[in-house]
């Protein structure tokens, strides 16, 4: 079933009774070529090109719960691609360009809006460190303007530009960036992914990996035994519990992350604006709500909530860049569980176990990887080679020291990101 | 979330900030192999459940503590100073 403006008209003057169900709901069957255990953004985006851009369509993806019901849902929708280092530079950058062509590609609206993400800065130093970002941006091939104090006014005058502690200098805007329309992604990757003959498997909780010298060889689930020849893990939040199911410890502790959005209201934030000093960001959605988030609560959690005192946190960040903002009621608060990994980056690799993938350790930026990784993620299952723009996402990082991609320069260390 | 801290009694979670998994007190031996050493400074158990964190009381007695602590409720079942037990 596609999707049209003719479509969209004609439904609506029939009362919408012909849409159907966007995707089949499969039994699993007893054996496939390739098993992906997660069916979130990253794990239906893995489907969906293996499918398109491998011709794998023996493929199942496992998912405990419903689709797109874990983090792919529960962020806060920014797609960018201003990186600084070697190895994220280069995968976001891919990431970005397959966000652009996106709703063409699957027929679905994703929402995307390249409103531009502003990030802020507040001295001298901070000012040198955007200009060599944004460099590093446009060397890569993305954009990036330099903004002084009247520039960042002109753009976003609702700003408190003489606050005494943090006044702002200027901005480093990348106008490329934005937001993109959560679920839909999730969606439209699912329906891509289902058209092209892979089957979505939803609560089927995977319980054991199988693995026979040294090959993987199925998986155990809910809903039985499934054997496989390939099977990836993409199951960001609870990475190591699957791993150990393979005996794998894996660098990564589950943090959470909290966001925020306030009641509809009017247009007010054009843009996405970054706030670094105190740790908040923001931009509004479609519906008008204020959509907003800060910095991790610290502490290890699967509660998918947070706690009290970093709302507070957040809060204060928000009063101290917009006092604006204190008009606006919060409607309510969510938390993502995030995999944190010791350099703040991701690992896409092999494992130690023959035919079995890993893809993990997103921190919190892993909605706007989804295209990227999952097209990264299956180029590596389907080829047994990393994909060019992720393959310095490598399991052994930590251990050999090389290659770290430590954006934050704070060092490779849990509790350090 | 409050943590009762056997020196100072049970104090908000705001003055308390976390390291994380209590094995980390542990270190291994000296002249240990890097793998061992790697290993120990960044893989994870992660648990989802009941977990050994170490907290320091850092706006109060700065004290190091020993937090049980379950992951997936954030209840908090038990806190001690960090003992000869617990590091090397």
């Amino acid at each position: 079933m596609g999707f049209s403006g003719w479509r969209i008209l004609r439904e609506g003057l029939t009362g919408n009774r012909g849409w159907r169900p966007h995707w089949r709901d499969p039994a699993p069957k007893s054996s496939y070529d390739t098993v992906i255990i997660g069916g979130g953004g990253h794990g239906l985006a893995t489907a969906y090109y293996l499918a398109r851009e491998h011709g794998l369509t023996d493929v199942a993806v496992l998912e405990k719960g419903y689709l797109g019901g874990g983090n792919v849902g529960r962020n806060t929708t920014i797609v960018r691609a201003n990186y600084n280092l070697p190895g994220n530079s280069e995968f976001y950058s891919h990431s970005l360009k397959l966000w652009e062509g996106l709703e063409q590609d699957l027929n679905f609206n994703a929402m995307m809006s390249q409103r531009g993400v502003l990030n802020l800065f507040h001295s001298d130093g901070q000012r040198d460190y955007a200009a060599r970002r944004g460099n590093s941006m446009i060397n890569q091939g993305d954009d990036a303007v330099l903004l002084d104090r009247e520039g960042v006014r002109r753009m976003v005058p609702y700003l408190d530009f003489d606050q005494g502690r943090f006044p702002i200098y200027g901005g480093l805007f990348h106008p490329r960036g934005g937001t993109a329309r959560h679920d839909a992604v999730a969606w439209g990757y699912a329906r891509g992914a289902d058209r092209r003959g892979v089957d979505l498997i939803q609560n089927c909780a995977v319980t054991g990996i199988d693995i026979e010298g040294g090959r993987v060889t199925g998986v155990q689930t809910t809903r039985g035994a499934i054997r496989a020849r390939r099977v990836g893990i993409v199951v960001a939040g609870r990475s190591s519990q699957v791993a150990a199911m393979a005996g794998m410890r894996l660098p990564i502790e589950s943090h959470i992350l909290q966001a925020f959005v306030t009641e509809g209201l009017k247009p007010v934030i054009d843009h996405v604006v970054t706030f670094g000093m105190g740790h908040f960001y923001i931009s509004q959605s479609d519906k008008g709500g204020l959509v907003f988030g800060g910095d991790l609560d610290f502490h290890a959690s699967y509660a998918a909530r947070g706690n009290l005192p970093m709302a507070e946190h957040v809060m204060e960040a928000a009063m101290t860049l917009m006092p604006v903002i204190g008009k606006a009621r919060v409607l309510r608060s969510w938390g993502g569980i995030m995999d944190m990994s010791p350099d703040g980056s991701p690992i896409i690799d092999r494992t130690e176990v023959e035919g079995l993938y890993l893809n993990c350790g997103w921190c919190y930026g892993g909605f706007k990887a989804v295209p990227g990784s999952g097209f990264s993620f299956a180029h590596l299952i389907a080829t047994g080679r990393p994909h060019e723009p992720a393959a310095r996402f490598r399991l052994d990082r930590f251990a050999t020291g090389r290659g770290l991609m430590d954006e934050e320069g704070t060092g490779a260390q849990h509790n350090l990101h | 979330m409050r943590i009762d801290c056997p020196l100072c009694g049970a104090r908000d979670r705001r003055e308390f900030s976390v390291l994380g998994d209590a094995a980390m007190a542990v270190r291994p031996e000296v002249g240990a192999d890097t793998q061992t050493w790697s290993d120990w400074l960044h893989l994870r158990d992660n648990t989802a459940g009941r977990l050994r964190e170490l907290w320091y009381h850092e706006g109060g007695c700065a004290a190091w503590l020993v937090v049980e602590r379950d992951t997936v409720s954030h209840a908090v079942h038990g806190v001690s100073l960090v003992g000869a037990s617990d590091a090397d």
